[in-house]
């Protein structure tokens, strides 16, 4: 029972660690970067520890307060859960180092207390297994990415990130909107017990759930920035200092692992009431959504930009394999997601080195060749290789799976040809970009200072290795990705079979504790409500009438 | 299977290897060449060991696990035509390295060139010995991305680097075709596994899907090989360094489709869509291939279409689908291997002794350049099929293959077509030895040129070597190889009987009509050329950077046109999307039964409405003036909060209040530095447009709220009810959610209250260090204040008022827990009573008299409520679990504790602490612009006579540079 107790670690200690940040160690930035770094690495221990308890067993519930489900709030811990902790801290902990290394986070103030928030946010959106408090972590998250997107400041930077955060809050205002409907249609938030009440609910009574499927799905999309709702993604990524950027590499997959969660396990194809049609929006979304990413890509005419076209592109391959929603697709979904993150992490580090010794800043022109050329191209290179989708890294065998799984599907053709002909777009973009950056530039005169001139203050300096080894790590893992795709994906099998369980999963948590000494449920009065109820259900569905006059305006 | 083991090993080699020169990029092109060798070397040598085995018919094999969802494993094998195409990789591989030691100069990057050679040669390699096409996949895209970095090895020549992406584009794109190929072939198949795949030819045939499997496959066979019309990326990858293009662009990796169509022909020959398809394309590209190389004057662009052409001819025989066509085909790539790498390393002599490559420049080298000369000619007599070199004898295999071959009926068309093809090779091929090599120098300002060192003709003049060996002695020498390959690719036992005179047959006709047509077309190649140079061609290059420029453009528009960052059209497609799809879900299906009676409307309740109706509206009409906008607002948040009183919900009421006046009044005090109107910056027609839009979804939003609020559903609320005061020690059912049922939430909501305050204090700290700062500073800010700035009824007025709300609040924050209140009222009652103190006595006089930071509030509060939630695991309790109790005070009266107190205390501390930094921050904004701090607690005391506003300008409140707060 003890080591339950560290589900909610991942949540704690940011929670406590970045109000000391922002407080205590506000003035003295080594006493900030020290303990940022030993709480970001203690995130990764944890988030280690989480994925052995895991896979030890089936879901592990965490009752807060103590209160059984679906009165109080529960966090579930299942495979899936703890490899998304796993990938945020992960990821947090090389793109911290990464902000150290280069002196990003001492360019504003509350770097790391942002950013200690943000990973709080993040890892508990992927534990909690309710609705609202889903919403809860996703304004964390929201807020702090805000905070941190606008960090360091700068015209064009506070311009995008007003635009960021004001379509995430009529994205959260939606999220409300669609969870009071959801609440009213089936009288409870929590996910499980969701499942439970939505497949109790009659086909012809469904307007209401179905408007808040919609809704959800909406909601979901804007943090996934799936058409019609990715506009935001260009200008904010484009404009958010690199570092952070390379953070928000999780934060689109917050979006896409709540599809997950909410498509299969709550909304799922058999459920009568909303049956496909999350479905085939989803896959009209994410064909449209790799077109416009991988077009993106092509036609950038800045550097960030057209990293944030890929990422577009890459969400959109995500999504086609989500939107498929069959264990083999989800399989290949995930072990994509897990590339992408590292992908466009990588990119986004990669591209902060190179724009801090640009001249021409990250426009794509040729101009002369700074320092460290050549590792700068072997690391863009790589990185390019990686989100383009080709070997050896694994975006490659990510993009095969994703492709293999989706022949059984109905929409197979339309996906395919999506994906590959995307994934030539984007291979021409990056290649022309690359060329132009790191060859074309070398053809460009360097202007040789005078010998007696003084070295110019803001003169390029090289990176030193250990700010270059974030990006390396992340190309590395990549490649550990593709070596190991085998255990890997042996893990996800688990996953998703976890997540197809949706009886296990339902009996995870709605299940009482055995040594709970809180009452399960509201009592006898309420159950004879509630039957009073179902009785009343049965008397009007005899009638008909006002069902049969709705369906007909339907129609 | 002994010595299978081995094959990882090989395959892995060159990869391992290639770090080795790359590491060494500083020790010289010695070094670096040597350590190529080395494991070249090494894995021909185990190679080579297997190779009886393997000669003998054994097919090894070794397979590891490696993405068993995928059908992916690291499978290898190898067989004849695998061991035929390994050894020509790293044979001619190791002749590579020689020579390009010498061919490159001191100032080329040697390390990176031998590392990308040995990637490309691992990539290579792993094609030709893999057993599972996906794995066969992850090869294929390599030696693309080799090939590119290759070609684009001289980066500052800009055909090498448009050359490199066009490649990269063909190759890549066929790559991707061939992706989708293979994995509906091993779909049909039910395994990825090649020996399984051979055994299925018969089930792949008959599939429906075999079609579009074929076609995928072949464009990344024929992208790959450089067949029509994908043939044009090939002679500009000629930017390359000559080594390059003799070992990729010749030998080895335009053969991988090649390779590949031999790989699969047991599965995919034989039927009429293979016939047409690939015997037409192998057909056009080596007619067309061969009549391009004869006009061109670029010794390395003839080479090179002479290479398009050689490779429409294997793709040809391949395509007939005969036995005997593959032999001949596999025959081929061994002739063609030998004479065209030494055609090309004479070529890259040329070049280097001469600086030109341009025929038309060249001459009489066989004097000058005796050894070179002799290579090239017999090189170049082996590509025109002169008898007694190999060229010859596999030329001669075709062209009787092609001489029963009918298409469509026809007998002539195929038979004519080939030896027009080799007519025009003679003639392209004479032209080469002729041009070049006799007569006389044609142009003097070529400098003495000279046989090269040793190391460099010696690799070539191997290859001759063979090219005489196997021309004179097919049999004895090419006989066994070519038998082991053959027998792989036809799955049959193959033995081939070559000999110099096989009688006088028509491929000794046409083979004859050959030689003697390309010479009289070599004797009038003057006119032909001038009337050639005149006739307009499609230029595959324009054409390609023409269709490249056009989808740039395009794309952009789509990418960058839509993507511009305009938040009020985001916002549009967000909302009507959202309200589409709205209606879409509701009208799919019905509604329950309505189950709640409508309530009657009493007059009270009906003036709220219509209040907040006319207030909703005047906003929109007043908005431009945004003071007067911000104070009907409020009325609207007033109702709303009056509502909640009518509908018997205190506690929201209490919330909605405080926020309501905490919210107004910050934004009262930040619109002070904005400007008081809002122009009106976008067409009617515009708003219009959003005005519609904007309807639709608040008419959503009400329909919505209506349709749920009539109908009942059972839900938890009723467990909270009945379990508030036994589980979590209060009467207040409410306050017991935020802090025990839902604490998890709260905990959640006060840290964005936090945030948002770190937030705001840091954006100032970055605004009041740019631009926004200095025009701050510089703004008139005393020329529009009132004289008085601080009444004296509203100083005194709140000051009396200080103590009383703080009381209120502290009172409110420990009732919260039975009675309507809480911490976050009590928290905004606190914030309200100290934003007061700041609006009537100014920022500057409060600011000089707070002596808490507001970060250590939002610090304490957030730590405190999350302290109190983990304390709970000392009892083995989750986190946030609550206890409860009762304390008997002697004399006074029982008291009830509970720890959600102090998690209610934590929600204060935070709530109070993300309220005043904002407003701290706007009062740093206050004192930056020049406000000042009033010594006397009031501008105008009327017990005094005199008015003392300011201090000396050194006091002023503005805060030092480097100054933290």
């Amino acid at each position: 029972m003890i080591e339950t107790h560290w589900i909610i670690a991942p949540v704690v200690l940011p929670a406590i660690l970045a109000p000391l940040l922002a407080w205590v160690m506000r003035h003295d930035i080594v006493l900030a970067r020290s303990a940022s770094l030993a709480g970001a690495g203690g995130l990764v221990a944890i988030a280690v520890g989480l994925l052995n308890l895991a896979a030890g067993s089936g879901e592990q519930v965490y009752r807060l307060g103590d209160w059984p489900a679906p009165f109080g709030i529960t966090l579930v811990l299942d495979h899936l859960s703890a490899a998304m902790v796993l990938l945020t801290s992960v990821l947090g902990l090389i793109v911290l180092i990464h902000a150290v290394a280069t002196g990003w986070d001492n360019r504003g103030r509350h770097f790391h207390a942002l950013f200690q928030f943000q990973l709080m946010g993040i890892c508990g959106a992927f534990l909690t297994g309710d609705a609202f408090n889903l919403f809860v972590f996703f304004e964390i998250l929201l807020i702090a990415s805000y905070g941190l997107m606008i960090h360091g400041g700068g015209r064009v930077r506070l311009q995008a990130g007003l635009q960021y955060v004001v379509m995430n809050l009529a994205g959260s205002t939606l999220f409300l909107f669609a969870l009071g409907t959801l609440y009213a249609a089936t009288g409870t938030l929590n996910i499980a017990d969701l499942a439970v009440k939505v497949r109790e609910i009659a086909p012809e009574d469904a307007a209401l759930v179905r408007v808040a499927a919609m809704l959800l799905l909406i909601v979901f999309a804007i943090k996934a920035a799936v058409f019609p709702v990715q506009f935001w993604l260009p200008t904010t990524y484009s404009n958010a200092p690199a570092p952070v950027a390379a953070l928000f590499a999780v934060m689109t997959k917050v979006g896409a692992y709540a599809i997950l969660r909410f498509y299969i396990i709550v909304f799922g194809p058999d459920v009568a009431a909303t049956g496909t049609l999350p479905e085939k929006w989803l896959f009209a979304g994410a064909t449209i959504t790799t077109v416009i990413g991988a077009f993106g890509v092509l036609g950038a005419r800045r550097l960030m930009s057209m990293i944030s076209f890929s990422v577009i592109f890459s969400m959109g391959t995500l999504m086609l394999a989500i939107s498929a929603f069959t264990p083999d697709a989800t399989l290949a979904a995930l072990y994509y997601l897990l590339h992408s993150t590292f992908a466009t992490a990588a990119l986004f580090l990669v591209a902060c080195h190179i724009l801090a010794r640009r001249p021409s800043a990250d426009l794509l022109h040729a101009s002369p060749p700074t320092v460290q050329n050549g590792i700068f191209a072997a690391l863009f290179f790589a990185a390019a290789i990686g989100m383009a989708g080709m070997p050896p890294l694994s975006g490659f065998l990510g993009k095969l799976v994703v492709l293999k799984a989706l022949i059984p599907w109905e929409h197979a053709e339309i996906a395919w040809v999506v994906i590959l002909g995307g994934s030539l777009v984007t291979i021409v973009g990056f290649a022309r970009a690359g060329s132009m950056l790191f060859w074309k530039s070398t053809a460009e005169p360097v202007t040789e200072p005078e010998e007696d001139a003084p070295e110019p203050e803001d003169a390029p300096r090289p990176a030193t290795a250990l700010a270059l080894a974030p990006a390396a790590v992340c190309i590395l893992m990549m490649a550990l990705l593709s070596a190991l795709a085998g255990p890997v994906t042996r893990y996800l099998g688990v996953a998703v079979a976890q997540l197809y369980d949706r009886e296990g999963y339902i009996a995870a948590v709605l299940t009482p504790p055995e040594d709970g000494d809180r009452p399960v449920d509201a009592g006898i009065a309420l159950e004879a409500e509630e039957a009073a109820a179902q009785e009343d259900v049965t008397v009007e569905d005899e009638d008909g009438l006002t069902t049969g006059v709705i369906e007909e305006v339907g129609q | 299977m002994g010595g299978a083991g081995l094959l990882p090993i090989i395959a892995l080699l060159p990869f391992l290897g290639a770090l080795v020169p790359g590491v060494m990029i500083r020790a010289g092109r010695n070094a670096a060449a040597t350590f190529t060798a080395i494991p070249t070397f090494l894995a021909l040598l185990m190679l080579l060991t297997l190779a009886p085995g393997v000669m003998d018919g054994q097919v090894l094999q070794k397979s590891f696990s490696w993405f068993p969802p995928l059908g992916l494993s690291a499978s290898f094998m190898l067989d004849g035509l695998g061991l035929m195409f390994a050894v020509m990789i790293l044979g001619v591989g190791l002749l590579i390295t020689l020579y390009a030691r010498f061919y490159l100069s001191n100032e080329d990057p040697a390390g990176v060139f031998f590392t990308y050679l040995l990637l490309f040669q691992g990539a290579m390699l792993g094609i030709v010995l893999s057993n599972n096409i996906l794995m066969l996949l992850v090869f294929w895209e390599l030696t693309s991305l080799a090939s590119f970095l290759l070609i684009g090895y001289w980066r500052h020549l800009p055909e090498g680097r448009q050359g490199a992406r066009m490649a990269l584009t063909v190759t890549g794109g066929g790559g991707l075709a061939m992706i989708g190929g293979m994995l509906i072939l091993g779909d049909i198949a039910g395994s990825y596994e090649l020996t399984d795949i051979l055994q299925a030819g018969e089930a792949i045939k008959a599939s429906p899907l075999y079609l579009p499997a074929l076609i995928l496959i072949l464009l990344g066979a024929f992208t790959k090989s450089a067949q029509f019309p994908f043939h044009f990326w090939l002679p500009h990858a000629m930017a390359a360094p000559t080594p390059v293009s003799a070992y990729l662009h010749s030998a080895t990796m335009v053969k991988a489709g090649i390779f590949l169509m031999a790989r699969l022909w047991p599965v995919l020959a034989g039927t009429d869509p293979w016939f047409y398809i690939v015997a037409t394309t192998g057909l056009i590209t080596m007619v067309l291939g061969a009549l391009i190389a004869l006009f061109k004057d670029d010794l390395k662009a003839l080479l090179a279409f002479s290479t398009v052409s050689h490779l429409g001819l294997l793709t040809m025989l391949l395509g007939f689908g005969t036995e005997a066509a593959a032999v001949a085909a596999v025959f081929h790539v061994l002739n063609h291997l030998t004479f065209k790498a030494a055609l090309f390393m004479t070529a890259g002599i040329v070049d280097h002794s001469t600086h030109t490559r341009d025929i038309k420049r060249l001459g009489g080298l066989l004097t000058l350049m005796p050894i070179t000369a002799a290579i090239g000619i017999i090189a170049a007599l082996s590509m025109a099929g002169i008898p007694l070199f190999n060229g010859f004898l596999s030329k001669e295999l075709m062209l009787e293959e092609a001489s029963h071959t009918s298409w469509w009926e026809s007998p002539w068309i195929v038979p004519v077509l080939a030896t027009f093809g080799a007519l025009l090779s003679v003639a392209y091929s004479f032209r080469f030895i002729v041009h070049t090599f006799l007569g006389k120098p044609r142009d003097e300002s070529i400098d003495h040129p000279h046989d090269p060192p040793f190391g460099m003709w010696l690799p070539p003049a191997l290859l001759c070597v063979i090219v005489v060996a196997v021309g004179l002695f097919p049999a004895a020498i090419a006989g066994p190889i070519v038998d082991m390959a053959a027998s792989a690719v036809t799955g049959t036992e193959i033995h081939t009987h070559f000999a110099l005179w096989h009688g006088i047959t028509p491929a000794l006709i046409m083979s004859g009509i050959a030689i003697f047509g390309g010479l009289i077309l070599l004797a009038l190649h003057a006119p032909l050329d001038r009337a050639w140079l005149a006739t307009p061609r499609p230029e595959a290059k324009r054409l390609f950077d023409g269709a490249m420029a056009a989808s740039v453009r395009g794309t952009r528009v789509i990418a960058e046109g839509l993507h511009s960052g305009a938040i009020s059209r985001a916002l549009a497609v967000f909302v009507v999307t959202t309200v589409a799809s709205g209606l879409i879900a509701f009208f799919g299906r019905g509604l329950p039964e309505v189950s709640r009676p409508l309530l009657p409307i009493p007059p009270v309740a009906a003036a709220g409405w219509l209040l907040m109706v006319a207030a909703t509206l005047s906003v929109i009409l007043l908005h431009r003036r945004r003071f007067l906008a911000l104070v009907v607002i409020s009325i609207c948040g007033l109702m709303v909060s009056i509502g909640f009183v009518y509908l018997s919900a205190p506690d929201l009421a209490l919330t909605q209040i405080t926020v309501e006046t905490v919210t107004i009044l910050l934004l009262l005090l930040a619109l002070h530095y904005l400007p008081k109107t809002t122009p009106a910056d976008s067409s009617v027609a515009l708003r219009i447009r959003d005005g519609v839009i904007g309807v639709s979804a608040g008419v959503g939003v009400g329909a919505l709220a209506y349709a749920f609020m009539r109908r009942d559903v059972p839900s938890i609320s009723d467990y909270f009810l009945e379990n508030a005061y036994s589980g979590g020690g209060g009467h207040n059912v409410v306050n017991v959610i935020l802090v025990d049922f839902r604490g998890y939430d709260t905990f959640g909501e006060i840290i964005v209250l936090g945030i948002a305050g770190v937030i705001i204090f840091a954006l100032m700290e970055v605004l009041l260090r740019g631009r926004a700062g200095r025009r701050l500073r510089n703004w008139a800010f005393s020329e529009d204040r009132s004289r008085d700035r601080h009444p004296l009824m509203m100083v005194v007025g709140t000051r009396v008022m200080l103590p009383i709300a703080l009381l209120v609040g502290v009172y409110i924050l420990l009732r919260g827990h039975n009675n309507p209140g809480g911490g976050f009222v009590a928290g905004l009652v606190f914030s309200i009573a100290l934003l007061m103190q700041y609006m009537a006595s100014g920022f500057a006089w409060t600011m000089d008299r707070q002596r808490w930071e507001y970060h250590s509030l939002i610090g304490w509060g957030v730590i405190i409520a999350g302290l109190t939630g983990a304390a709970a695991w000392i009892f083995g309790r989750p986190f946030l679990t609550s206890a409860y109790g009762y304390i008997d005070w002697p004399w006074i009266e029982e008291f009830e504790w509970a720890t959600a107190m102090a998690f209610d205390v934590g929600v204060f501390l935070a709530v109070l602490g993300a309220v005043m930094l904002m407003l701290y921050s706007l009062s740093r904004m206050a004192r930056y612009a020049g406000e000042t701090v009033n010594l006397e607690p009031m501008d105008y005391d009327p017990s005094q006579k005199s008015v003392q506003t300011e201090r000396a300008p050194q006091e002023r409140g503005v805060p030092t540079e480097g100054e933290e707060l």
